[in-house]
């Protein structure tokens, strides 16, 4: 249900305080409709959630209704008290607050509107938040953890008793994760503070705006009542038709890898020919090759620059300020670039990679030109076959306008116990209030109060069956029956933990001068590096890292001590974020494409040829089958299945089908998964026991390994220790690390194993475990796809058994190798150290 | 089987030493309560370290039978943590010293004697010729063996990073690795370590999860 503004029955005059008409006159603009729709609205008492392209004036409606009313607000007199903040403003980013800050205070000069704005970061020095909390400006720019911390402040109630109206800004992206749990649950507090508060959300069109509408209102009473209660909607239509083609290289495409290499003759080209390209990758590692390569390519030494979060901030401001500058001609970045801030003068968006999903796609091709009227251009690259097919698919995606943002998933219970202790430390609470008050959050509206009380007790407590910490509770429910923190040391403690946020260990990568060795000092921090890939090298290793080429020295301490380096062996660092499965949606429409040759006319000649051999030599699938190839090869057996889940959902697929094989017998070597399809490979003929149906194809693929296996595998995965350490981190029962504690963050993750295996093993129910369990699930191993894509291909197995290896498996076998081994393969590699020892010692 | 200062003991993959000849176990760095320990402080992590590491104690007792125990040292996390221990635990505990000479060597973490508990505290125990005690000594003793450090060792091979607690040796001392469920590891070639051992002769015993691995000082990695 959309509801198109309708300027004609506004009249904006008179919603429209003088000086805004006048303002507005002396500019020559008019108000857009949905500007004035949005104002209607909130004057009448609604919340509204605006879904508008970039460039449609989304800010400046969302702050009207705030300016009108602070406009007409009778001025304070001097020995009144200071009132408080009257409208709160939260951003996902940073530096977006401190954009719109600028933004929004120049039409307010210009105006001449009695409005203080702030900010409140991270960055905002004590000073200044201490002078807000006395004299609170007019609105608030900030994010969804200063929003945690001002919760937990002792005055937060009378801090924000005059509060008005809520923004979201970049709703769609806040809401995805658990910062976006967090943030649920600030604004049910805020409501419990001001019941009457509005709220405005700001967002990139999404699939589903009906979940937004939901969770930007309170969800309370949920009793008996059919529909949940939620925001009005505005939805102003998408702006000049974006135009998009994908390179047509006249360079063969290779069958797999993420490089893209083959083009970056053509890809340079097109940034000579524009002012400004924005280069796309999806992750950091695919960020540093490109870079290194266009460089190579720069004859005319053009000015491009590299944008990635792993790097240094000060080197990623001088990036952003030289965007704006307009004085960079092309800029290779990450998702760190993704929100809609705006920088210079963009004229090409290139996209390196596919983009794994149309909206992801719309965003980030926004970038470009942005301004609504004007159609955007870009290029995507497609970096293998695959790719091409989905780039394809996405191109066509776009046109449709489709849309497919991430599902929002349930409240997590870690989010959940961090805002308990915190609402704790900003005032006692009572639990049945404050239970009402939770479920008023949407992703909490079906949170069972049993939950919620197991929650509580692990705040207090640690929840354990064994009643051992009682004397050490850091909330107790005293007399009154409030619960209250138990000691100041319980709020400091808090403080220092907030946020949904959790870094893996990281090493500060820090420069010395070449031949100093281990020995050089003081050079400067180039960014940083995940401690696991650096643990993987050795002094005098090369690797890529912020565009350079570095020769690893050493660790020292929670440095990574590098000098310069060269040389032909150079290793790029993978990085365990930035890793985006396929979307749902984009996957289907691969496998029509796949399923209809009549569709392949659109594709690169090379390409609708592969498609054709496929077909010819073994079979292509229907749109909902399932093709699962078996074919011998060498002295092995391999069995190939293209279910284009995402390679998350492939790896699971893939540890839970070895486990079956190998019960089965067919002793399974290994597999390996791609973001299309999946390779297992065996000692014995695969083909010839699924023919025997020892066990038949259809039970091998059977949901029921979702159960025990499924279970089974988990408990052993490393995964779940690393989800496990995100959830203690964030429910509080492990300390975040900071900068210059001597505490270093292998210690912390040793703690964290330690833990999960004592609990694992002595209370598995806890719900510490279960917090962990969900997440894995719907993150890491992506079981929610896998599970439906299981029951979509019920009866709809292909099986197709080949005397050798068809032209759509060969993407899939390249990666053979280039992984590294799996499993319980840690003992086999001491293994071969110890017997290197016994060879070495001739006691072999 | 490895020999210090002319004693052959076996290096056990769960993390004990035992002297076939002398009937002796030797178990460092149980750190005892120290969940509790840090509960004081209002981490709340699980309850339940000292029932794990009890009966991983417990399952080495039973398959060796020792006539001697010495834990060396560290045995408790603090100074109040045999007081603070649940009393099913103290009961299995008292059960595991039954009917065996038992000492405590006193260690940073618990100096004292542990609070109503069997055994001998020592400050340090020789036995023919091996000396033990918690903390090495900086200055080299032969046929010393002690805790303190929690050794660990960590190798790479084929791109890919593997780090395991160890027992750490060069022939004539050792450190044990620590024990307790709850206890971090420290890199055998941190510098905590520096001018311990012969280096030409050190040698890093992995432990694995069915056997014991021998690993050359050569081969190791920091870190």
């Amino acid at each position: 249900m959309t509801e198109q503004p309708r300027l004609a029955d506004r009249n904006a005059a008179v919603l429209l305080p003088e000086p805004f008409v006048k303002w507005f006159g002396e500019k020559g603009w008019s108000p857009r409709a949905h500007q004035i729709e949005l104002l209607a609205r909130a004057q009448a008492g609604q919340s509204v959630l605006l879904i508008a392209p970039t460039g449609a004036g989304k800010t400046l409606a969302g702050f009207m209704p705030s300016l009108t009313e602070l406009a007409s607000r009778p001025r304070r007199k001097p020995g009144q008290a200071h009132r408080g903040i009257h409208t709160l403003y939260i951003s996902p980013l940073k530096a977006l607050a401190v954009d719109i800050e600028r933004n929004l205070g120049k039409p307010v000069e210009e105006i001449g509107l009695p409005v203080t704005i702030e900010t409140r970061t991270g960055d905002t020095p004590a000073h200044k938040r201490q002078r807000q909390k006395l004299v609170p400006p007019d609105i608030l720019l900030t994010t969804p953890e200063q929003l945690a911390l001002l919760i937990a402040a002792p005055d937060a109630r009378r801090f924000f008793e005059d509060l008005r109206y809520v923004i979201f800004d970049e709703l769609h992206s806040l809401v995805t994760s658990k910062r976006g749990h967090l943030l649920a649950l600030g604004l049910a507090r805020l409501r419990g503070y001001v019941p009457g508060l509005q709220t405005i959300g700001l967002s990139a069109t999404v699939a589903e705006p009906d979940e937004l509408r939901r969770w930007l209102v309170g969800q309370n009473p949920p009793k008996n009542s059919e529909s949940p209660a939620m925001a009005g909607l505005i939805t102003v239509a998408g702006g000049a038709k974006p135009d998009i083609s994908i390179l047509d290289s006249q360079e063969r495409v290779p069958w797999s890898g993420h490089s893209a290499r083959y083009a970056i003759p053509e890809i340079y080209e097109a940034i000579k020919k524009h002012r400004t390209t924005l280069l796309f990758v999806n992750t950091r590692s695919q960020a540093e090759l490109l870079f290194q390569e266009l460089w190579r390519a720069n004859e005319d030494a053009l000015p491009i620059a590299l944008h990635h979060g792993s790097l240094d901030v000060g080197q990623r401001r001088r990036v952003e300020k030289a965007m704006g500058e307009n004085a960079l001609r092309a800029i290779v970045a990450t998702s760190t670039l993704d929100l809609g801030i705006d920088w210079g003068d963009v004229d090409l968006v290139v996209h390196v990679g596919a983009p794994k999903g149309a909206s992801r796609l719309a965003q980030r091709i926004g970038r470009a030109n942005h301004r609504m009227d004007e159609p955007s251009k870009a290029i995507l690259i497609p970096a293998n076959r695959f790719e091409v097919l989905e780039c394809r698919a996405a191109l066509d995606a776009n046109y449709l306008g489709a849309q497919d943002t991430p599902p929002l998933i349930k409240g997590a219970l870690d989010v959940l116990s961090q805002h308990v202790l915190g609402v704790a430390c900003g005032a006692p609470f009572d639990a049945d209030l404050l239970f009402e008050e939770v479920r008023g959050a949407a992703p909490y509206a079906a949170l069972e109060r049993e939950t919620f009380d197991r929650v509580v007790d692990f705040v207090a407590t640690g929840g354990y069956a064994l009643k051992n910490y009682e004397r050490y509770a850091r909330i107790r429910r005293t007399v009154d029956g409030l619960w209250r923190v138990s000691h100041p040391r319980v709020a400091q403690q808090y403080r220092l933990n907030v946020g949904t946020i959790v870094e893996m260990p990281e090493l500060n990568v820090r420069y010395v001068r070449q031949g100093r060795g281990m020995a050089g000092r003081g050079g400067p921090v180039l960014g940083k590096i995940e401690e696991y890939f650096a643990e993987t090298l050795r002094p005098g290793d090369n690797f890529l890292f912020a565009g350079k080429v570095l020769r690893f020295e050493g660790i020292r301490e929670n440095e990574c001590v590098v000098s310069n380096g060269a040389g032909a062996n150079i290793i790029v660092p993978s990085y365990a974020g930035g890793k985006f499965p396929l979307s749902t949606y984009l996957a289907d429409q691969v496998r029509g494409m796949l399923a209809d040759s009549s569709r392949w006319q659109a594709l690169p000649e090379q390409v609708a040829d592969w498609l054709r051999l496929q077909k010819e030599k073994s079979v292509l699938p229907k749109r909902g089958d399932l093709l699962v190839e078996t074919f011998p090869r060498g002295n092995r057996h391999y069995m190939v299945a293209y279910p284009f889940e995402g390679r998350l959902a492939h790896q699971t697929l893939g540890m839970l089908l070895t486990r079956r094989l190998e019960r089965a017998g067919a002793r399974p070597l290994g597999f390996v998964a791609t973001d299309y399809s999946l390779a297992v490979w065996a000692l014995d003929d695969m083909a010839a026991l699924f023919k025997a149906k020892k066990p038949s194809l259809g039970a091998l693929f059977d949901e029921d390994m979702l159960g025990d296996d499924l279970e089974a595998w988990l408990n052993d995965s490393w995964m779940l220790k690393r989800t496990f350490r995100t959830c203690a981190v964030i429910a509080g029962l492990i300390e975040k690390r900071f900068p210059g504690q001597e505490k270093s963050g292998r210690q912390v993750t040793v703690s964290a194993d330690l833990i999960y295996d004592v609990l694992r093993s002595h209370e598995p129910d806890h719900i510490l475990l279960q917090a962990t369990r969900t997440d894995a699930s719907a993150g890491l191993l992506d079981v929610s796809r896998l599970a439906e894509m299981l029951s979509r291909v019920r009866g709809r197995i292909v099986h197709k058994h080949l005397e050798q290896i068809s032209p759509l498996a060969i993407p899939v076998m390249l990666e053979i190798g280039k992984e590294p081994v799996n499993g319980g393969a840690n003992e086999t590699l001491l293994m071969e150290a110890a017997d290197l020892v016994e060879e070495a010692m001739g006691r072999g | 089987m490895v020999g210090i200062a002319g004693e052959r003991a076996v290096c056990d993959r769960r993390g004990v030493l035992y002297f076939p000849e002398l009937r002796l176990l030797a178990v460092s760095d149980l750190h005892l309560e120290k969940g509790s320990s840090l509960a004081r402080r209002g981490a709340l992590i699980p309850p339940y370290d000292t029932g794990a590491t009890l009966l991983r104690l417990q399952a080495v007792i039973a398959d060796y039978q020792p006539a001697i125990v010495i834990s060396l040292g560290d045995s408790f996390h603090d100074g109040g943590g045999a007081e603070r221990m649940h009393q099913s635990f103290r009961e299995r505990l008292e059960a595991l010293m039954a009917g065996r000479d038992w000492f405590w060597v006193a260690g940073n973490h618990d100096p004292d004697a542990p609070a109503d508990l069997p055994g001998e505290t020592v400050r340090e125990l020789a036995i023919g010729s091996l000396l033990f005690r918690h903390e090495p000594s900086a200055v080299r003793v032969e046929g010393e063996i002690a805790g303190h450090l929690h050794p660990c060792a960590r190798i790479v091979q084929r791109g890919r990073s593997v780090r395991r607690r160890c027992f750490a040796a060069d022939g004539g001392r050792m450190i044990m690795p620590a024990f307790g469920a709850y206890t971090g590891s420290l890199n055998v070639l941190d510098r905590a370590y520096a001018g311990l051992f012969r280096r030409e002769t050190l040698m890093a015993y992995m432990l694995g999860a069915e056997r014991i691995f021998a690993i050359s000082h050569a081969m190791l990695r920091p870190g």
